[in-house]
């Protein structure tokens, strides 16, 4: 057998590279099999970037859909509420360069809102209940319903079912417990005449 | 000789304690109106417990402590509460806060405090009520209530009581000034506080060596007790909580706990004498030494002043010139804070009112670059990296700043302190730090969004998977009934047996159960039913008032109309003589199209009927609904289509589609309809229901348009029914023949109601454009039967129903051509669809098709048409 | 009345970066002094004309960017960066190798990066090695010392330093190659007749005429840096002690292939002054002081393996910008242990 492999350099060649292909395959597939990290599939790491407030801007209905979509490779810059931050944090994430936010699924707006029906004017007709992502809101038929704020998370998705328009976004407001230093402007904001990339930077960072 | 650690970092500015030691603690007069803010403390505010207009006593308890950590307030002299209002809160957002608003009665009356000698006997539990009814918080900066503190877990045994009597920061000498003149309290109290906590083995009252009045006074009221009394080098930050257990134990608190977790509770000075006062005489917490400095003032001392006292009334007192004044800082120059607004009252915490002059603090120089020079590092008391922190604040990389422990940061102010750059570091950390808790908290809502979004995604799910698992069951017992039938006909009771077309259909009709007797009786059970909702419907019409509700309700039953016609075609099948081959083939195929029709009636039925007596007290909000409902029909009559071609084509679908329609029926606002009775007596029912309907609308149509309106529904029903049957023969699925049969059934339907059109209104454009148009499309439609060896008239009247809708968009076109033009294409038009009709009509004649008289008639119409128009041409 | 409202500490100590700055300069003198008293006026020259090029060139660069000029050259880092440089080239070196040398110094270097505080790299050693790099001969030619100097010559004059940096007239009997191009040059003789047979040692003490007291100054202006606070001991201790230790190991009693005492090698060349004033240059080296130490010891480490195995007699340049790259690396290994913590973490840890 051996001499016959000497005297057939080629075969022998073959013999050698089909074992080692079969020994390192075996230890390949031994590993994926052994060592299998269970991994955050990319889903749940776009999910959890993504703010739930299951609104549908993105035309998808919540926001695991829209974090399944990306995940397909639809574009990251359909989500109003979380903004660029959260436009940045998924490109960081996808290693992308961060887009804007594509303003056709809506404006990122600077206050957080939270959904408040007007009591008086409630006729109790549950469509805001059905309407609600979160079931914040509590209420029966008939019966005058009102919005869980903690559980809110504004997506307007109430308002527009409501068919006496008695629910407002409010913004939430800033109390004493969630107040906090604006970070005080950078060196190079100090002065007035400076270009245009730095204005950007002076229009974000707050006056201190 | 007690050992001395020492800690890293620090930083050694200006003492400027000499300026307010120069005169002897002073008093002030009582200010007009004294402001307790409710939330002076940390923790939850407290409540208010008097009301405007009352009359209270100095010492009498204001606001009661609300929950664990919070802490009562009292007043601090006798008069009138005079508002409960937001007020500016001295806090370094500046912003307002509840405010009980007290104007002095100049009395200054007390109540009657409850003294106790023995205090030492008391336990824990009692000593502890005594220091909480009294209102104590740490008076050192933070404001911590002390009772709270003063009860440590069981878990974690104290074994060292520090005193603090550091005063590291600048400026600020009411605790060396309260050492001095009462040295013996606080000796008491750090007895009190010994008792209360069980003795630690280590008490220590920590001084700066900067202070050595203080030290020489309470050293010497020290004296014959186990309390030591320590000295140390001047070094800030010193006086912190954890650096100074740092410094007299050697041990570090770990990051995030509490120093009880390591057996050390730290009390400052201020409150301990509180505490004693408040033990042995009962005494709230009503005023406090603080330290009144500061070049834009004429007088510099320490003052006892009465809390709720206005700062503008304490640096009124003072001589203060504010144009000196180059700001104005509650608490000391390294930590205190800014104040926009002279107007906030003096607090628990506040040891300290600087007003400086404006060489003493100059307005902080523009920030240069940061050069990473690391002097910041050297003087951090945390040993953190400022300079890189600073770093990543700037870049908003919260991660890398989590991972430089920005959390350990006591805000300190030593690194901006040493900057050579003037960079003002502590902002940014406070700002970095702020917006992480804010997206911590954000996080975790945002996490108990999704569980609650999906958990309601599985209750939907949930319900709706058991309205499935009902549909099964009923399936199961039509399946059943159907194969009773066909045992029935098996044995030759059903006239039609073995036709192959029955069966077919039949087999199509998994819903049909019973014999048609049965069916007829349910149908008429069903009638009887009906016939009371439509009362109610009709009733609602006639109350309506408004011309918009009405139109609304009209639009409504448009759409049932259409309905009707087949109910009606349905109703004429049902009779049990007409129960040949035929009919029951149509019968079956109708029904088994009904499940969703019968939906979608009862739908219709529901929501007229239930907002009922809200739709009469608000009009605006019925009609929203209704134009919702109206959205939902259309919608759910594609899903009528597509119902078709899931049960010729497979169950799974139809159950699909059914569950779609149960769903949008649940969500409608009044309770979800009971689960479909049997399909043919619901089907049955609602077609009479649209029956009825039709007739409480007729009022308000004329017949034109209603045979207009069935024309145009039932063309589109038909559409679909083609498209699936083409669908079908392309599948080559075995309902093809029940399909085209049902196709047949819509067509001759169709064909009637064209002619009743054309008897109503001969000119009716549809009835002629569609007539004639039809035809040319009738021909590719042939085309497409020929291979299916389906007779070829049963297409035409879904051509012609296409061909509405060409000949629509055309009459749009010629809208916009010159009236010869018109005319031209018109006669070229009327040309061609006579040819045509006469191509039909022959055809008819030829299989001596029941529509013949119809197609006459069209013929002679469009020829008559033509030459009408002929003339016109000519004429133009 | 509304006061101002800024957030705390309201106190701040006196003085700023350009005082830094200035302290820097001034602690240059003696080592300046040393040069231009046994080299003559080119160092002098040098450094007047490198600290006039990058002060244009950062007024020029900062016009661009639209900054605050006078703001900005307020912190004198663009001096002390010409300064650096100019003490770093050789004297009599052409006018056009100062002026891009400089250049290259703070528009590549500094200004591309994003300005001061911005930069990965020493400006001063990325200029000098671009020019060791573009123009070896002129970059190479050293000045001969006062002690060294042939019978009767005297040290170049004003006007004829001038006319050498500014028309390149060369003047015979000037030039010469420093101790540590000679040592590097040696292969046959024992250290210590190399020594006798080479004047420039011969007329020195230990470590070259002129070149040691050159290093001695430079350690003069060191430690009252060290003094003023402006910097912390770690770096330059650290890659004093190094170079000292691997030279001490590498020192085999003074053979042909010897790689050098270490006295030679602490007073010789740029040592002091890469020590004192390049390796402390708080922008492009580590931030800890952990990570300083470490910092200190690779650069002394990597000047004594180039000098002593690679093709350049000199490395503090070399080392000084391999060490910049190394900076960040060791700031992650190197967070200290932060008040309450048990462990020091590593940068990118996630909280515990």
């Amino acid at each position: 057998m051996i001499d016959y492999l000497l005297t057939h350099p080629f075969i022998g060649a073959l013999v050698a590279l089909v074992s080692l292909a079969l020994i390192f395959g075996a230890i390949l597939g031994f590993a994926a099999v052994q060592f299998k990290v269970e991994g955050d599939p990319i889903v749940d790491q776009l999910d959890n970037l993504l703010p739930q407030t299951q609104c549908g801007q993105c035309s998808y209905p919540g926001c695991r859909p829209y974090a399944e979509a990306i995940a397909n490779g639809d574009a990251i810059n359909k989500c109003p509420p979380g903004g660029q931050a959260t436009i940045n944090a998924i490109a960081d994430l996808l290693d992308v360069e961060a887009p804007t936010l594509d303003e056709e699924h809506g404006e990122e707006s600077e206050v957080k809102t939270v959904a408040y029906i007007r009591e008086d004017e409630c006729i109790g007709c549950t469509k805001c209940i059905q309407a609600c992502p979160m079931d914040a809101i509590l209420g029966a038929a008939k019966q005058m319903h009102t919005v869980i704020a903690d559980e809110c998370t504004g997506c307007d998705l109430c308002v527009e079912p409501c068919p006496v328009d008695c629910i407002d976004m409010l913004p939430i407001e800033t109390t004493l417990g969630d107040w906090h230093w604006q970070p005080p402007k950078l060196p190079q904001q100090q002065f007035e005449n400076i270009i245009a990339t730095d204005k950007q930077a002076v229009e974000d960072g707050a006056a201190a | 000789m007690t050992k001395i650690w020492s800690i890293p970092g620090g930083v050694h500015p200006e003492e400027n304690k000499s300026q307010s030691l120069q005169l002897p603690l002073g008093e002030i007069s009582l200010a007009e109106e004294l402001v307790y803010p409710l939330n002076q403390h940390i923790g939850a505010p407290a409540t208010a417990i008097v009301e405007v207009g009352e009359q209270v006593l100095a010492g009498q308890k204001i606001a009661e402590a609300k929950g664990m950590i919070s802490a009562s307030i009292h007043a601090s002299t006798s008069g009138t509460i005079t508002a409960i209002e937001d007020r500016t809160l001295p806090h370094p957002s500046g912003m307002s806060g509840e405010c009980i608003v007290l104007t002095p009665d100049g009395k200054d009356s007390f109540a009657k405090f409850e003294t106790c000698e023995n205090y030492l006997a008391l336990d824990h539990d009692q000593l502890v009520a005594k220091i909480r009814e009294a209102g104590i918080t740490g008076m050192g900066g933070a404001g911590f209530p002390t009772a709270v503190k003063l009860s440590p877990r069981a878990n974690n045994p104290i074994d060292t009581l520090i005193i603090n009597g550091t005063e590291c920061e600048p400026y600020i000498t009411a605790d060396d000034t309260l050492m001095q003149t009462q040295a013996d309290d606080i000796i008491k109290g750090t007895q009190l506080l010994a008792h209360m906590l069980g003795n630690p083995q280590r008490v220590v009252i920590g001084i700066e060596d900067n202070k050595p009045d203080a030290i020489k006074a309470v050293t010497a009221a020290a004296a014959g007790t186990a309390i030591e009394v320590v000295s140390f080098p001047t070094k800030y930050p010193s006086g912190g909580e954890k650096q100074l257990i740092q410094i007299l134990t050697g041990k570090e608190v770990p990051s995030g706990q509490l120093p009880a977790s390591i057996g050390i509770v730290l009390q400052n000075v201020g409150t301990t004498v509180a505490a004693y006062e408040a033990v042995r005489f009962g005494k709230p917490l009503i005023e406090r030494i603080t330290t009144v400095v500061g070049e834009a003032l004429q007088t510099q001392r320490n003052i006892k002043v009465r809390l709720g006292t206005p700062i503008n009334h304490v640096l009124a007192e003072h001589g203060f010139l504010p144009k000196n004044a180059s700001r104005l800082i509650m608490g000391g120059p390294m930590m205190g804070f800014a104040l926009e607004n002279e107007n906030v009252p003096v607090v628990k915490a506040t040891n300290c009112i600087l007003a400086p002059g404006k060489k003493e603090m100059a307005p902080p120089a523009p920030a240069q670059a940061c050069i990473r020079c690391g002097m910041c590092a050297e003087a951090c008391p945390a040993s953190l990296l400022p300079q890189q922190m600073y770093w990543y604040a700037q870049a908003e990389d919260y991660e890398k700043l989590e991972a430089h422990n920005i959390k350990d940061c006591i805000e300190c102010g030593a690194c901006s302190f040493v900057c050579p750059s003037n960079i003002p570091l502590v902002q940014h950390y406070r700002a970095a730090k702020g917006t992480m808790r804010q997206q911590a908290i954000e996080k975790e809502k945002s996490d108990r969004s999704r569980l609650r979004f999906e958990f309601r995604q599985e209750r939907i799910a949930k319900a709706e998977a058991e309205k499935e698992a009902k549909r099964v069951t009923r399936k199961k017992a039509a399946e059943a009934a159907k194969k009773k039938i066909e045992a029935q006909k098996a044995s030759g009771e059903t006239p039609a047996a073995g036709n192959d077309l029955v069966a077919n259909a039949i087999a199509s009709a998994k819903q049909t159960q019973a014999s048609p007797e049965e069916q007829q009786a349910k149908l008429e059970r069903a009638v009887s039913g009906a016939e009371g909702r439509i009362e109610k419907l009709q009733q609602r019409l006639s109350e309506t008032e408004a011309d918009d509700q009405k139109a609304k309700l009209t639009a409504q039953i448009k759409q049932a109309e259409v309905k009707l016609q087949d109910a009606k075609t349905k109703l004429a099948n049902f009779s049990p003589t007409a129960n040949d081959s035929n009919a029951t083939a149509t019968n079956s195929n109708t029904d088994a199209n009904d499940p969703v029709a019968a939906a979608i009636a009862r739908a219709q039925a529901k929501m007229t009927m239930a907002p009922d007596e809200k739709l009469r007290s608000n009009l605006e909000s019925l009609n929203k609904r209704l134009q919702k409902a109206q959205d939902k029909l259309a919608a759910a009559k594609a899903d009528n289509a597509d119902t078709v071609d899931a049960l010729q084509s497979g169950v799974d679908k139809l159950k699909e589609k059914i569950a779609t329609t149960e769903k949008e029926l649940a969500q409608l606002p009044t309770p979800v309809a009971e689960p479909p009775a049997p399909e043919t007596t619901d089907a049955a029912t609602a077609a009479i229901e649209r029956a009825k309907a039709k007739a409480a609308a007729q009022a308000s149509m004329s017949p034109e348009d209603k045979l207009r309106n069935q024309l145009t529904a039932m063309s589109t029903r038909i559409e679909k029914a083609q498209s699936k049957l083409v669908s079908a023969k392309a599948d080559n699925a075995d309902t093809v023949d029940a399909l085209q049969m049902g196709l047949d059934k819509m067509f001759a339907k169709q064909q009637t109601l064209r002619d009743e059109l054309r008897q109503l209104n001969p000119n009716a454009p549809e009835l002629n454009d569609a007539n004639v148009k039809a035809e040319s499309d009738n021909n590719s439609a042939k085309n497409e039967q020929e291979s299916s060896e389906t007779p070829a008239p049963v297409k035409e009247p879904d051509a012609a129903t296409a061909a509405i809708e060409k000949a629509k968009a055309k009459a749009a076109a010629q809208a916009s051509m010159s009236p010869e033009e018109k005319l031209r294409d018109q006669v070229a038009s009327l040309e061609k669809r006579l040819e045509k009709a006469q191509q039909r009509l022959s055809k008819a004649e030829a299989e001596d098709d029941e529509n013949i008289d119809a197609f006459r008639a069209g013929v002679e119409k469009t020829r008559s048409k033509l030459e009408q128009t002929r003339a016109q041409l000519e004429e133009s | 009345m509304a006061f101002m409202k800024i957030s705390s500490p309201h106190a701040t100590r006196s003085g700023n970066t350009g005082d830094v700055m200035k302290q820097v300069i001034l602690a240059c003198l003696p080592g300046l002094l040393a040069l231009s008293y046994f080299f003559g006026p080119g160092s002098l020259m040098n450094v007047m004309l490198a600290s006039a090029t990058a002060v244009a060139c950062e007024a020029a660069i900062l016009k661009l960017r639209n900054r605050p000029i006078g703001f900005y050259l307020q912190d004198y880092s663009a001096v002390v960066t010409g300064v650096l440089l100019g003490l770093a080239l050789p004297p009599y070196c052409p006018w056009w190798v100062v002026v891009v040398g400089t250049a290259s110094a703070i528009i590549l270097a500094k200004h591309l990066y994003g300005g001061m505080g911005y930069n990965p790299f020493n400006p001063a050693m990325v200029g000098y090695v671009i020019l060791l790099i573009s123009f070896p001969v002129e970059m190479t030619q050293w000045a001969a010392p006062l002690p060294a100097l042939e019978e009767g010559q005297s040290l170049m004059s004003f006007s004829g330093a001038l006319q050498q940096i500014w028309l390149g007239i060369p003047i015979d009997g000037y030039t010469g190659a420093t101790p540590l191009d000679l040592f590097k040059q040696n292969d046959t003789l024992l250290v210590n007749d190399f020594y006798q047979a080479e004047s420039l040692f011969a007329t020195g003490h230990f470590a070259g005429a002129g070149w040691e007291w050159v290093n001695i100054g430079f350690l003069l202006g060191g430690l009252y840096l060290l003094w003023r606070n402006i910097f912390t001991w770690h770096a330059p201790i650290s890659m004093l002690a190094t170079m000292f230790v691997l030279s001490a190991l590498f020192y085999d009693g003074g053979s042909s292939n010897s790689a050098g005492s270490p006295l030679l090698h602490l007073f010789s060349g740029a040592t002091m002054l890469g020590a004192f004033f390049i390796a402390t240059d708080p922008v492009s080296s580590a931030v800890s002081t952990k990570g300083r130490l470490i910092y200190g010891a690779g650069i002394g480490a990597l000047v004594f393996l180039i000098r002593a195995w690679g093709n350049y007699p000199d490395a503090i340049a070399f080392a000084v910008l391999l060490m910049n790259f190394a900076a960040p690396f060791i700031d992650y290994y190197t967070l200290p242990r932060t008040y309450g913590h048990s462990n020091s973490r590593r940068a990118t840890e996630k909280s515990e």
